[in-house]
């Protein structure tokens, strides 16, 4: 792990609207397999993402929520969201689906520039 | 850290939520991110407000081909995609922010 | 300096394919090394050989091939992407492989700077 870089994931998309969300997803669990540092940070409408109680059978579209809660099973813990972005939504830890670490903006900043690769979609 | 921002500030969030969080370094503006750096645009007194905490660029290429190449506002330095180039490369990392 | 590029829109609708071409053309003007170009999302219609645009405009599809050729870049299409979309070898232009999420994350291990371009 000495030589595992710091990945970190930032999603800043709503669910659904367009398909940025689930297929961003689907690149973390690929890099949970190469033994990387990765983290997840969810700004803006990204904090939609982990939004509890998703039911999407009216919409015919699969409900990929599920699988954020499958992320622990992948070693991958560090899920971190934007209280700015979370208030602004009326939202509350309580209303995600997964534990998750709350920061302020400035944190937020400061954790980013401790990363080797930023991916975002 | 090199954050690079593609979308107009007229019509997205995102230049407000990289200066509001992004601990600072280099700003380059692409694609419609460029309306940012145009003199009498709403998003001036933004920008100019960031200034002391990022270097602010703008890929000229790309405000050329809007129309507005004669508008640039002073203290952002406009680069060609060499300038682009450098810019990821004298930063350790680089993030667009989508 | 090594680098790998990610490509997440298709091309003409959205002008992320051409940004991104022009700075690997601009990185291999200064000696960098492109390794590894990855198209995502929608950005795996950049891989079609259907593609016909008008005589007029640029060819995005055969210009990313033209540089892969002449600077060895890899140029690699998602395979879950592109099924979902109807990329499939079949229609595949020359130039573009198509391979796994595993590429991308090999090109942020390997490369020393991943540039994104999409929307």
């Amino acid at each position: 792990m000495s030589d595992a870089k710091k990945f970190m994931f930032v999603n800043r998309k709503a669910p659904y609207g367009t398909i940025y969300a689930l297929e961003s997803l689907e690149v973390v669990l690929i890099t949970a397999a190469f033994d990387q540092d990765v983290s997840l940070a969810f700004l803006d409408d990204g904090v939609y993402q982990l939004k509890k109680g998703q039911q999407t059978k009216g919409i015919e579209t699969k409900n990929f929520s599920p699988a954020y809660r499958a992320l622990e099973d992948y070693d991958i813990e560090k899920l971190y969201v934007e209280k700015e972005a979370m208030t602004a939504r009326g939202l509350t830890e309580e209303d995600f689906l997964v534990p998750v670490t709350v920061l302020g903006r400035a944190e937020m900043g400061k954790l980013m520039d401790e990363q080797d690769v930023v991916l975002s979609f | 850290m090199l954050h690079i921002i593609n979308k107009s500030p007229l019509t997205s969030v995102t230049l407000d939520t990289c200066l509001n969080t992004a601990a600072g370094g280099d700003i380059l503006l692409i694609e419609d991110g460029v309306y940012a750096a145009t003199r009498g645009s709403a998003a001036e007194a933004q920008l100019r407000a960031a200034m002391g905490k990022f270097k602010v660029h703008v890929l000229m290429p790309d405000l050329e081909a809007r129309g507005l190449g004669d508008r640039l506002m002073d203290g952002v330095s406009a680069v060609d995609y060499g300038g682009f180039v450098d810019l990821t490369s004298n930063n350790k990392t680089c993030q667009s922010w989508l | 300096m090594k680098y790998g590029i990610v490509v997440n829109e298709g091309p003409y609708q959205h002008q992320a394919s051409d940004s991104a071409y022009l700075f690997a053309k601009a990185a291999i003007e200064k000696g960098h090394e492109v390794w590894r170009v990855f198209f995502y999302h929608d950005g795996v219609h950049n891989a079609s050989k259907l593609t016909e645009p008008p005589q007029d405009d640029r060819h995005i599809v055969n210009r990313w091939a033209k540089l892969a050729e002449e600077h060895k870049v890899d140029l690699v299409v998602c395979v879950a992407a592109a099924l979902r979309r109807g990329i499939k070898e079949d229609n595949l232009a020359q130039g573009f492989r198509i391979s796994g999420l595993g590429q991308l994350v090999e090109a942020g291990i390997k490369c020393d700077r991943l540039v994104t371009f999409g929307d």
